[in-house]
Parts: C-alpha cells; structure tokens; sequence
C-alpha cells in the first residue's frame, strides 16, 4: 500500500499560499540571506551545494538580467517526491521560487519539468495563472515597487541528463541536452549567458518554510552538517513504499522500519547514481555526511539478485549518458559489458580490476555529475556482494 | 573567424570565454599560478592548457583545435587541480584564482592512459590500411601513451557505412572519436551546418540532416572538416588510383595544372616546415611521375582577371552609362566552396557572381580546345589533372555545365594531400628534386596569378591590372612595389576604398571595342570588400541584404576557407593560423621574386587573345569556354 500521508514536521508542516511572499517582501535581501544562511539549507537535488552560497554568488554577480531555474526533471530512478510536491504543493516551490527571485534580482522563473509530467502542466499552469490573479506573481508583487517576477513552464523531454543543472541549461536554450564545462558555473553564466541559480524543487519548498518559520527554526531538524528534513521516495521491497518526510540523521534501519521492509538484503541509497549499502551498514545514517541521496531509497530484498540489479543501472546509464565526453560514453559500455560478462561466468579478476580502475577514472574525468557518478553503482556492488556475485557455487568467475 | 556568438552554434562547446585583460600589467591582470611546483605568471583567464603551452609543459589533446571553440568532451587533456574533487579539462578551464596544477600526476596518466584506451576500443580499423598511418593524433596519443595492447577490446566490423556519396568529401564514422571539430568547424567557423551529432549515449554519432548522404545536404565542399580531423573519420575523395591508371595508359596524354597554394604547402608533407614553395621542385617531380605536361594554373588565374575584370568594367558601364539594372557588387567565383554556398544559402544573388570560371575550369577548357589544337592531340585521349588545395574544386570539376570543350574539361581535382602521396609513392623526395620550368604553351605566369592563393589576392591581382587599365598610370604609383598591402592580411572581412581620380588614360585595345572611354568613371571611388571563410561571408551577405555598407561595393572577393585557398580543404594536415600566415608568406614572398607582377603582362595571355579567343574578353569564344552559370539551389534538397 502507497503511503499517502503526509506528515511531518518541516516540509509538510502547515504553511499558507504566499505566506512566503508576503513576508519576503518586508525584508531585505540581506536578511533573506542571512535566514538561509542560518537554516544551512543543503540543494536538495543530491548534490547538496549550500543554498545560500549560491544565491549570494548570483545576487552579486553584476548583470540586468538574472534567472531562477526550478529543476523538476526529477529523473534519477526512484524518485518521485518532487512529483507529490508538484501535485499537492504548487504553493510552497512556487513561492520559493519569488523567493529566490527577490533575493537574487531575477525578473523571470523557469520551471523545468520533466516531460513525463505534462499531464501536470494545465494544473500548475492554473496554479500560476491564480498567483497573478492574487499579486504573488506579476508586476510589484505584494505591493513591493519594483518588484516584478513571472514564473513560465517548460517540458523536458525525456533525458536524464538534463537534471544536471547545465544540461537543463541548454536545453532550455534549445540546444541538445549536454553538460558545459565548468567553470564558469551557472552562477556566473547561466541561461542564456546569464547568472542563474537552478535549484530543485524540494529546495524551493523547503525555502517557503524558512522564510516563515525562520532559519534556525530549521536548523533544529536534522543533524549538523545535514539540517531538517528530507522527502525520501521509498520503493522496492517494503510494505508501504511511498514519500516519507524524515529528518535527516534517520538511519537506514530506521527507515527500513518505518516503510515495513523484510528480509532487506541492501539499499540502494541515492538511485542508480548513489550507492548500494549491504545489511552490514544499515546503522549508516542518511545525510550529507554519511548517506547521502536526493530522494531515492531502494530497497531490495534477499530475494533479489544484486548483479541483475547491478546491470539494470548500468543499461540505464548506457542508456542515458548524453555520449559527449569519453569516459562516461565508452566507459558505462565497458562496465555494462563487463556485468554481462560476470553473468555469463566469462571473465578474469584482471579485467574485472581493470574495469574497477577505470570506473575510478570514470568517477574523476567524466565532464559532469552523470559520468562521474554511474560507476558507483558498479564500484558499490561489486565489493559489497562479492560473495554473492562470485562465489555462486564455483558457477560464476573463473 | 570570430563567430562565437552565433545563435546556431552549440552553446555547451563554446569557451564561455573570459575575456583577457588588455593590459596585464594592470592589477589582476595576471595570476600567479603552480604548475607541477614551479610558480609562474600568467594573464587572467588563460586556459590551463595555454598556460602549460607558454610554459614549455606538454599536455595532450584531441578535440581542442586552435580554430575552434572549445569543446572539453574528449577529456584526454585533464590534469590535477589541487581543491578540486575532479580533474579538470585543461582547455576548457579559465585561470582566474591562483590555483595549483599537477600535469602528470599518477592519477592524470592512469585518467588519460583510460580515455585513449576506450576511443581506441571503438575506433575500427588497423593503422596500416589506414591513409591517416603516421599523421593521427589518436595514433600518435597511443604512441605517446605506450599503448601496446587494446586493455578494453577493440571492434572488429565497422559500425558505420561510408558515406562516399559526395564527390568531395569522404565519411566513415566507425573512425571517429566525436571529438566534435567537424561539427564545429561547420556551424562555428563556416557557419554552414550540415554536420550535428545525433542520438544519444553509445548511439551518439556525427550526422547530417535526416542521416541523408553528404551529397544531398547542403554541404559546400570547404573540407574545412577534414583539415580538422584528428583521425581518418573524414577525407576527401581521392582519384589517385585512376591518375595512376591513365598515367599507366600509353594512350592517354595525361597533363596536370598545379595550383599556388599546393605548392606553398606541399613542403610541410615532406616534413619541412611551413612557408617553403617548391614550384619548381613540384614540375621535376611531376614529370618523373609521368605526367606529359606540367602546367601553372595562375596563367588561367591571369586569363581570369581578364574576364572577371572586364565583366566587372562591364558592370560598371552598364550600369552608370546606360542605366541599365546590371546586379552589383560582382561577387568573385574562383572559390567553389563560397559558390556553392551562395546558391545554397543567397540563390537571389547568383546574378552577382561573376560568370567567369574558376583558373581550375578556364584551364581545363582550353587544355581540351586550344591545346588540343595546338599539339594535335584528340581530346578524347587527354587527361586533365589539377593540383588542388581544395577538396570542393573536385566538385566543381564534376559540375555538369564544366564541359564546354565538349569533354569533361578537368578530368580530376587533386589535393595536396594526395598529390604528396603520389610523388613519396613514386619514391621521390620532393624537397631534393632539381628545379624545372613549366611547359609551354602555358609557360610563364604572373604573381598576380600566384597570390590568388591568399586571401585578398583575386582583389589584389584585379587591382594591379584593373588600376592601370582605368588611370594609365603603374599600379607601383599607388601602391609600393605593386604590392596592394589595403586588401592584404587576415581580418575576417576586410573594406577598401580606392579613389580612381580623374586623370584616365586611353582604353587599352582589348578592351576598346567594349568600352569608348573612361570618362564616366571621372570622380568614382572603387569600393572593394574581401571576405574569407564563409562565416565572414555569411556577415557581408546579411549586410547586402540589409542594404549596409557593402551592398555599395562595387567588387567582393569571397573565399570559402579561411585564409583563403592556403588554408583549403585539401591542404596538409594540420592547420593552425600560424601555419596559414607561414603559407602566405610564402606565396607573396614568391610573388616579389617575380618580374612579371600583372596578370596583363602576362604573354601568354595576350597570345591566346590573338589566337584563340579572337573576339576578346567576354566575347563569343570566351563566353563559350571561359564562362558558366549558376543554380539556384536553396536549403531544401528535394
């Protein structure tokens, strides 16, 4: 049974449309600021780049132009939070996004949604439509002179890499969907050359909650180094997979509790990006600092097979790699092969190690977030379930 | 060449480049950096790789070109920046902190060693049936890397079907490495665009519109890609095999023309450095080969100036004297490339192309009338073969209007590359031969002629003729030495103003039955523009149509490539603007050498006007044999 509640004490707690806006205006930027800087908000997309650092940088950043960018191509396999907040909470990204809007400088807003989700577009589109009716969109919002801010839509089209944030750049600008070369970063130049903060759209909602609630406020949740809470997307073998808020800090065993998975095998904390953490390691705890993830929680239990496991990410990433930079086009390839290879007991640990050296090069020399990361999966499960995967009764390896 | 804001060029592969400070002694005008420990100076915004270059510090690359903006995707040239959880590529990162860099450290050599062991792994093909063995940078990486054994496999079939289907260029894209410089070069530096990479991932691969063959895209033939090719994934369509053949035929009477700019760059295949013309070198050579003739295309190139300035005069009467609708500026022709373009991408303006022939065409349509006359020779059993540095000139040779002799009038258009080839085939050392002269009946030429090889030269050569013509007075009047040096050098779009005065002298004899006098022409400035590279040609077109300052030239030299035909398709590999000054140099430095600097000096010429092309420039013979037409061809191949 989906879990449909939503409870909990940050991200779910009440909070009323334009509540955000209302109060942003009162104050002035600096203190914006000053109130993220407090919360120590992390991007909630999985990167988990300090907010408030990247808004200072683009609201110093000098230019008559400047954009938010609200990253919902929410495509990292797993994920699905940022879909519940699109659907049953416009009010807290959108307001977010004034937010940003109003302490960087920028005049427009861009939400960036994943193609899968047009069937939301008419909805959100309203949604819009209703905040201009109300003044928290359009010309002096809220009465503020000179405060002028407009939010538009647009569709992705269906590739995973344009959740990188300069992918979804380009695609924006109509190019094809590849990573830029940094720096200089998007804080500096960003859409169409100007300075532009992309942040996710939990980062957004979670901003609604600081501005009202306050910084330190938020930074109760959580541990230290990873304040409040977290929207985790729970699938996989569990009774209750669904969207959980839960404050940072909570441990995998913790959660597992929570979601009512059995006989959990491993976890694969992050999506096909992240990492796969064995039964050993279920007291890590999920945050910055030890597990981190965007979202994603898969959880598998001793029922499945972590090579076929393994090799689903690495077809997804061969799949999905935006073919411009070497190490990820041909490397992902390479590992997929060598999976394939494991599976038909046709290998050597030489090439096999060869292959983990090269997924560590994959890891340092792939051009963005999406080369850099696919051979974790690899690099996790292999030596993590190396029982497993070769010693299948003297079947597997050679 | 400065096109990097272009809406169509992709973004993602430009240097979001930081601009340099002008004075770097000013403060922050430079940063103090580490490389490999050792501290040094460089301005703000130099790329890491720049960097390493200023300082003596090798780093390696494959998809960075000179020309090109950057891409970063190979990844090959990544190096250690102290701080940075990942490596960085070199090319692609501005200094603006005083960072510290490691070139070759343990974990740059094991990244890099990775990178070329994957493109080689889905490279096809072996190195010794390959044309680019010896002179690929993916093999001379390999080389560097001490690769000795294919770590992650290596492909056995092609992935890819060659497309041969264009009479110039060749694509077989199981040898690419989607370094991307083609893509670049066509949208960046050409601004034409026939090439993008399509799909995604493993599937990625270099295509053109629809996938269709390269011959029926509105490709213009530059060969500007394969210049930049660092592997064999491009070439040009080489007819070597069927020279070989007929010069093999003791029937065929197999002549060839070579062209200015071959011979100021065939050097560098020899392992010369730049900047060397082996003219007379070359004729040694070709005859050892087995040619019958050795012929200069810069005596077509001064019949040229001829026709094209004549028709330009024309022009100019016609329009100022009788008020007639005559369509100005003259666009020169000589540069397939830039014609191909114009009837792809401005069809409404092929009435201002001059219809003067390129030299490559006027020559072979007078090899197979005039000549054949001459020696008494069947045009059937002659071989017409030109030295190119052009790979669009084979093309151009295939147009179905180019057989106004009634033959095929150039059997085949040879680039540099491949002409190089030939001769270390036939067991020569090029730089060695002894020297030798041309033959006749098409001897001596003039530097006009030779410096249609530079960019401003076709203008430069009209000028030192037309000049005289009109004033009566030595072009070395005006202009030091007869050297034009206005319409000289390497500025992307270049505007000269030349006031004609009002002193004209008598109209030369060639000419008189065209036009009575000159005096209309009392108080005209001559208004010359000159343009290389068809992005910089593209920018005057927009201002013509726009009805900008250009739309009031009278003349406009166009050349396809950048620098000019030095800088051709079918020149050696590589290019660099350096590379291409250094052939300039050349060309001029052989103009200078020469007595005879005017294409209407030119005795040959002269000759052929009293025997063959009797009634004159632009007259009935000439328009026959030395003039053409053009075809409106538009975006959309049907």
């Amino acid at each position: 049974m989906e879990n449909k509640k939503r409870e909990g004490s940050v991200i779910f707690s009440p909070y009323n449309r334009g509540e955000a806006i209302k109060k942003v205006v009162t104050i002035s930027r600096e203190d914006v600021l000053f109130e993220i800087r407090e919360s120590k908000l992390k991007g909630r997309g999985g990167a988990g780049f300090p907010t408030a650092t990247k808004w200072t940088l683009v609201s110093a950043a000098i230019s008559d132009e400047k954009y938010v960018v609200c990253n919902a191509d929410e495509g990292e396999p797993g994920t699905f939070k940022d879909r519940v907040l699109l659907l049953e909470y416009p009010e807290l990204i959108f307001d977010g996004m004034v937010v940003a809007g109003y302490t960087i400088g920028a005049k427009k807003g861009i939400v960036y949604l994943r193609g899968e989700y047009e069937y939301m577009l008419k909805s959100l589109e309203d949604y819009l439509e209703s905040m201009r009716k109300d003044n928290l969109l359009g010309k002096n919002i809220c009465g503020k002179d000179g405060f002028d801010f407009d939010i538009s839509i647009r569709l992705g089209s269906g590739a995973y890499v344009c959740g990188e944030e300069t992918a979804l750049i380009e695609s924006l600008e109509g190019q094809r969907g590849e990573a830029r070369n940094r720096p200089p970063y998007p804080v500096n130049t960003g859409y169409l050359g100007k300075p532009t903060t992309v942040n996710n759209v939990e980062t957004f909602a979670a901003v609604s909650h600081i501005i009202t609630k306050g910084g330190s406020w938020f930074a109760k949740f959580g541990t230290d180094k990873s304040t409040g809470a977290k929207l985790f997307s729970v699938s996989g073998d569990c009774e209750k997979p669904g969207v959980y808020e839960l404050p940072w800090g909570t441990s995998i065993n913790e959660l597992l509790e929570i979601v009512g998975a059995k006989n959990t095998k491993a976890v694969q904390v992050g999506g096909a990006s992240g990492i796969c953490i064995p039964k050993n390691q279920f007291d890590r705890k999920l945050g910055y600092e030890d597990a981190p993830t965007g979202g994603s929680i898969i959880i598998f239990n001793e029922s499945r097979n972590m090579l076929h496991v393994l090799k689903n990410f690495m077809e997804f990433f061969v799949e999905e790699s935006c073919g411009q930079c070497t190490p990820c086009r041909i490397g992902n390839v390479k590992l997929l092969e060598g999976v394939e290879m494991i599976e038909n007991s046709n290998f050597t640990f030489n090439y096999l190690n060869h292959l983990k050296e090269l997924g560590k090069t994959m890891q340092v020399a792939s051009k963005c977030g999406l080369g850099q990361s696919s051979p974790n999966a690899f690099l996790s499960i292999i030596e993590n379930f190396k029982d497993e995967i070769f010693n299948n009764g003297g079947k597997n390896g050679k | 060449m400065e096109s990097k804001s272009n809406l169509r060029s992709p973004v993602s592969q430009q240097a979001h480049v930081i601009e340099k400070p002008k004075d770097i002694t000013t403060i922050g005008g430079t940063v103090t950096i580490e490389i490999n420990e050792k501290k040094v100076s460089v301005p703000f915004g130099t790329t890491i790789l720049e960097a390493c270059k200023m300082n003596g510090i090798s780093v390696p690359t494959l998809c960075h070109h000179e020309d090109l903006c950057v891409a970063g995707v190979c990844r090959i040239c990544v190096v250690e920046v102290e701080g940075m959880r990942t490596l960085q590529a070199s090319c692609a990162f501005p200094i603006t902190n005083p960072i510290k860099i490691k070139t070759s450290s343990p974990m740059v050599r094991k990244a890099r060693r990775h990178i070329i062991d994957l493109l080689l792994s889905e490279h096809y093909g072996e190195c010794y049936s390959c044309f680019r063995n010896g002179k690929c940078e993916l093999q001379n990486l390999a080389k560097e890397y001490g690769v000795d054994t294919y770590t992650f496999g290596h492909v056995t079939e092609p992935r890819y079907e060659v497309d041969n289907s264009s009479y110039s260029v060749i694509r077989d894209m199981s040898k690419c490495v989607l370094c991307k410089r083609c893509v670049r070069t066509c949208i960046d530096l050409q601004e034409v665009g026939v090439l993008e990479a399509v799909n995604r991932g493993h599937e990625t691969m270099i295509s053109t519109f629809l996938d269709k063959p390269l011959l029926d895209v509105i490709c213009i033939n530059c060969g500007q890609c394969i210049n930049r090719c660092p592997t064999a994934a491009l070439r040009a369509n080489d007819p070597s095999d069927e020279i070989w053949a007929a010069i093999d035929d003791p029937n065929k009477h197999v002549v060839i023309q070579t062209a200015p700019s071959p011979r100021a760059a065939i050097c560098e295949e020899f392992g010369m450095e730049a900047g060397h013309s082996l003219t007379k070198e070359l004729n040694t050579a070709l005859r050892r080969i087995g040619f019958d003739k050795v012929f200069d295309t810069n005596t077509t190139a001064d019949l040229t100036i001829f026709e094209e300035g004549t028709e330009l005069l024309l022009r100019l009467y016609k329009a100022l004297v009788k008020k007639e609708e005559v369509a100005l500026p003259q666009f020169t022709s000589c540069s397939p490339g830039w014609v191909k373009f114009l009837e792809h991408y401005y069809p409404e303006y092929i009435d201002n192309l001059s219809s003067a022939k390129s030299p490559q065409q006027m020559f072979g349509a007078l090899i197979k009338t005039f000549y054949a006359q001459k020696v008494g020779i069947d045009p059937a059993n002659i071989v017409s073969v030109a030295v190119m540095p052009c790979s669009a000139k084979k093309y151009e040779c295939n147009r179905p209007e180019m057989n106004s002799s009634g033959y095929k009038d150039v059997d085949y258009g040879l680039t540099t590359r491949e002409l190089a080839r030939m001769i270390k085939e036939a067991g020569i050392n090029l730089p060695e031969m002894p020297k030798s002269d041309f033959d006749s009946p098409f001897g001596e030429a003039s530097g006009a002629g030779l410096i249609f090889g530079a960019t401003g030269g076709v203008m430069e050569a009209a000028i030192r003729s037309v000049y005289e013509f009109i004033t009566g007075n030595k072009t070395e009047d005006a202009f030091e030495n007869a050297n034009v040096t206005p319409v000289r050098g390497f500025e992307g779009i270049r505007y000269v103003e030349i006031p004609l005065g009002d002193k004209f002298g008598p109209v030369p004899d060639i000419l008189k039955h065209l036009i009575p006098n000159w005096d209309w022409l009392k108080g005209v400035t001559l208004k010359v523009a000159i343009a290389h590279g068809t992005a910089n040609a593209k920018k005057i077109m927009d201002d013509i149509k726009a009805g900008g300052k250009f739309s009031e030239c009278h003349f406009i030299e166009f050349m396809a490539c950048p620098g000019g035909c030095l800088g051709g398709g079918g020149q050696p590999i590589p290019t660099t603007p350096e590379i291409r000054k250094k052939r300039a140099q050349a060309i001029y430095a052989e103009d200078e050498s020469l007595e005879m600097r005017k294409s209407h000096d030119n005795p040959n010429v002269i000759r052929l006007y009293e025997e063959f092309l009797t009634d004159g420039p632009c007259g009935h013979t000439s328009h026959k044999l030395l003039h053409t037409h053009y075809t409106k061809r538009g975006r959309y191949i049907v």
